[in-house]
């Protein structure tokens, strides 16, 4: 799979890898007066698959949507090292977001959902069918090109949506909690295919999620945030030698995995009470 | 369904739920139709027997005789009120469309003309149309105005409305790829409020004949360029009730055309993605 194939981190002089996003101590006060998001600092390494996870109103979401430029930070900045900048602060092209719902135009075919990025760029439908194939192909819908929103189940509808969030060939992928609403069966296969396509195609992805299961799943790295204010209450990475697949869900190694961030995930919620 | 083998099995199934659907519209078209016919069948025995004088109930056979006979004076008023029936929708449309476009670019905007599209709406157009036979240059510019006033609210009001409720998350993603101000209202506002404009044409096109005909009661035309409000009146004068019925007959036939256009039109634009077009099937 050549999608998004060109992300070999790029490496400053002294041959360190540049980080793709960093956070800059980010704050975000909303127009109510609560404090989403205080103080935030993450700096995220080009291939990594990082969890936001943390109970509701812990400012993941905010987090993720202040990256994707979707509202500004109060305080607090935002650095792209190794993207080019927009007149916005974006790095344009390079960022894609999948969000909780589908979010697909109704009055569009599947294809015309996933020309979109495309299409906003004038790029002709023409001009971009390879891509939009290609994007469908990667999520195993070629062949409901021609068919609309409607005609398709929740779990599909989601996989266009991500071809759609795939078409630009992004380096980074914020998913907010793309997967909430479905059935534990279509989450589970949605979730190896997104674990398939982070490896094939070597993205990095930023995945906010409440579920501890799926993000012991998914990343290498997890963020346990707290709420009230939204901060950061612990950043650890999550190794395994195991490939992750169906044997790695019964394995000692996951169990561990989840009981690890369970124990922090509780930690979070119980001191952000006080 | 015949199932006489695999291979004939799929080719079975199409030709049978074509004929099931064509039944279905037939029926649909038959029934209103047969309900229509013995409304019609009693109205002549009710007259027939009851001895009713034609000058206050006349029989449908001599309805049926007045607008074959007078179709020389009600065709071409027909034709009037029909060309100006579409021409204030259309020009309603063209300014419904365009005023609400202009209004959602800003609250303020908003906040400052809203306001009078509504005393506009609100205030009776058989109020206004003597100013308005005043000021227009002839009776039938003077009748488009009106018909265009009335129709010209539901479509501006449904517009702003459906470019007012665009789901935010796609408004968001349309942010996110840094879509232009052109860009979102093509793409996204104006198709996402087409079912909206859909409503808005279908109410629209009924106040349009409705605004036509009630102004040309008002205006009190006369001669050659008149309608066929005007020849309903004139029929009544002349106590020729026959002929009144007629142009009464053509008027709903003029508005079920209209609708069924209207709603043909909605249909065509909206049967492949919106909800309102879908059958349910449980």
């Amino acid at each position: 799979m050549i999608l998004a194939g060109t992300h070999a981190p790029k490496r400053s002089i002294d041959g360190r890898k540049r980080p793709l996003v960093a956070m800059d101590s980010v704050s975000k006060r909303f127009s109510s007066g609560t404090l989403a998001l205080s103080d935030m600092s993450l700096v995220v390494e080009g291939g990594e698959f990082v969890s936001l996870l943390g109970p509701s109103g812990c400012g993941k979401s905010t987090a993720l949507r202040i990256i994707a430029g979707l509202g500004d930070a109060s305080s607090g900045k935002i650095d792209w090292p190794s993207s080019r900048i927009n007149s916005r602060g974006l790095p344009e092209g390079d960022i894609s977001f999948v969000f909780q719902e589908p979010t697909l135009m109704p009055w569009q075919t599947v294809f015309g959902n996933v020309h979109l990025p495309l299409k906003l760029r004038g790029v002709s439908q023409a001009a971009a069918r390879p891509q939009i194939v290609e994007a469908l192909a990667t999520v195993g819908l070629k062949d409901f090109a021609d068919a609309y929103p409607r005609e398709l189940s929740g779990g599909m509808k989601m996989r266009v949506s991500i071809a759609r969030a795939l078409v630009t060939k992004p380096k980074l992928l914020l998913m907010d909690e793309p997967f909430a609403a479905l059935d534990e069966i279509t989450r589970q296969k949605l979730n190896d295919d997104v674990l398939r396509l982070w490896k094939e195609t070597g993205i990095t992805v930023i995945f906010v999620t409440h579920s501890v299961f799926e993000s012991a799943y998914l990343s290498n790295r997890i963020v346990v945030m707290k709420a009230r204010p939204g901060r950061v209450h612990a950043d650890f990475p999550l190794r395994t030698s195991l490939e992750r697949d169906a044997h790695y869900r019964t394995s000692e190694e996951y169990r561990q995995a989840c009981e690890k961030v369970s124990t922090m995930l509780l930690e979070a919620i119980g001191s952000g009470e006080h | 369904m015949s199932t006489q083998g695999t291979a004939s099995d799929t080719s079975a199934v199409i030709p049978s739920s074509f004929r099931n659907r064509n039944r279905d519209l037939l029926l649909r078209v038959l029934v209103p139709f047969f309900v229509l016919a013995i409304m019609v069948l009693l109205w002549h025995i009710g007259v027939t027997v009851s001895g009713v004088p034609p000058y206050i109930l006349p029989s449908p056979v001599a309805v049926a005789n007045a607008l074959v006979t007078d179709w020389h004076t009600l065709s071409p008023a027909l034709w009037i009120t029909t060309k100006i029936t579409l021409l204030s929708l259309l020009l309603a449309l063209i300014g419904g469309v365009g005023f609400a476009v202009f209004l959602v670019q800003s609250r303020w905007i908003e906040i400052a003309f809203y306001p009078i599209a509504v005393i506009l709406q609100v205030t009776p157009i058989v109020a206004i149309s003597p100013l308005i036979l005043i000021y227009a240059p002839s009776t039938q510019v003077a009748l488009l105005i009106c018909a265009f006033l009335v129709a010209f609210f539901p479509i501006l009001s449904n517009m702003v409305q459906g470019l007012k409720s665009v789901d935010h998350n796609l408004l968001n993603l349309f942010d996110l790829y840094g879509a232009s101000r052109w860009q979102t209202l093509l793409y996204l506002k104006l198709p996402a409020s087409l079912p909206y404009f859909m409503t808005g044409l279908r109410i629209g096109g009924g106040l349009a004949l409705i605004a036509a005909v009630v102004a040309e009661f008002a205006a009190g035309s006369a001669g050659a360029g008149s309608g066929l409000a005007f020849r309903l009146l004139e029929a009544q004068y002349r106590m020729n009730i026959p002929r009144l019925f007629a142009a009464l007959i053509l008027l709903s036939l003029l508005g079920v055309a209209i609708f069924a256009l209207t709603s043909f039109i909605s249909w065509l634009s909206l049967h492949r993605w919106h909800e309102s077009s879908l059958k349910r099937e449980n």
